[in-house]
């Protein structure tokens, strides 16, 4: 197994993580993490499968390093909505989290 | 009933890795060598690094579009109305005032803005480039609002507002110029070396003042009085 072959399985495993966590986690911050780790793993996939022919590939670097810098910016306006949603519910969850519990428990 | 929906999770979340695994496995090496077609154009891009080069040169719209993705969440961020419940979420308005916190603020941050300017300036050649700059400036900003030297951002004024949008105009005044030549982003192999320059310092200066701005226009200030 090459480097490259593990950097991207390892993005693998992070991306499954986050979409697990993304699903299971009511808390609307632990959400915006999962999502940021789906992101690192996609990261990981592309630079680490950038070089699986021996060389680095500056475009999959440097649209990772775009990537970076928008989904900052899509976690800091996630921030800003969650404590939105805080000031008008009190609560970081989703409105639908709480009928989905309520069904779960019948 | 909560542990099955647990357990379908994770095996749906089993079942996709071991598909994005497979598929990773499969897939066949790549048609185009794409490092082989930047090493051959590097000459004409103006810069001498690769990464650079992609960024600013063989692929700038991506560049032009992510300081507009920027600049449009950060305003996002600012229409959402003001923070108007009484949940105490601000902690750390102990720290403010704090003369140690002050001092060491007061001696790193013209180090950043030197580290800012070579960072800039060093990917021409070596990794660096406007991101890296604007985001060490970015941090100087956060650091000088920790200890209490600058007020948050609830309204930028006019000067902050033309900052913010600087680098994404300085973009695209460069990229309807050279279009007069025909595609949008061509620069001519002659210039495209000041051309990226220039950009990627208009790029710093609104990068590192919406990066800033997400953390000072998101600080709750009816904590700090």
């Amino acid at each position: 197994m090459s480097a490259a072959l593990l950097y991207a399985l390892a993005g693998v495993a992070l991306f499954v993580i986050g979409v697990a966590a993304l699903i299971l986690q009511a808390h609307l911050l632990r959400k915006i993490l999962a999502f940021n780790v789906m992101g690192s793993g996609v990261f990981l996939v592309l630079v680490g499968f950038g070089q699986r022919s021996g060389v680095p590939d500056p475009v999959p670097q440097a649209m990772v390093l775009t990537g970076i810098v928008v989904a900052l910016a899509a976690t800091a306006l996630a921030l800003a909505l969650a404590r939105r949603l805080l000031d008008l519910n009190g609560e970081m969850r989703l409105p639908e989290e709480e009928i989905v519990r309520d069904r779960l428990d019948v | 009933m909560k542990t099955l929906l647990v357990a379908s999770v994770f095996v749906l979340a089993g079942v996709l890795g071991l598909a994005l695994g497979w598929s990773m496995l499969d897939l066949p090496a790549t048609a185009v060598k794409l490092p082989v077609e930047v090493k051959a154009q590097l000459a004409v891009s103006g810069v001498a690094h690769p990464v650079t080069a992609v960024l600013l040169n063989f692929r700038g719209y991506d560049t032009l579009l992510e300081i507009a993705v920027l600049l449009l969440a950060l305003l996002a961020i600012l229409a959402l109305p003001q923070a108007t419940s009484s949940v105490e979420r601000c902690p750390a308005s102990a720290n403010r005032m704090n003369p140690m916190l002050q001092t060491v603020a007061r001696l790193l941050v013209p180090l950043m803005v030197l580290v800012a300017g070579y960072v800039l300036w060093a990917g021409a050649y070596r990794p660096g480039g406007a991101f890296q700059a604007g985001a060490v400036l970015a941090g100087a900003g956060v650091l000088l609002h920790l200890a209490g030297l600058l007020p948050p951002w609830t309204s930028p004024g006019r000067a902050l507002r033309v900052g913010l949008a600087f680098g994404l105009l300085v973009f695209i005044a460069v990229a309807a110029a050279v279009m007069l030549q025909g595609t949008l982003l061509q620069y001519p192999p002659a210039w495209a070396g000041a051309l990226i320059l220039l950009i990627e310092a208009g790029l710093t200066v609104s990068l590192a003042l919406v990066l800033a701005g997400l953390y000072l226009a998101l600080t709750d200030t009816s904590v700090q009085q």
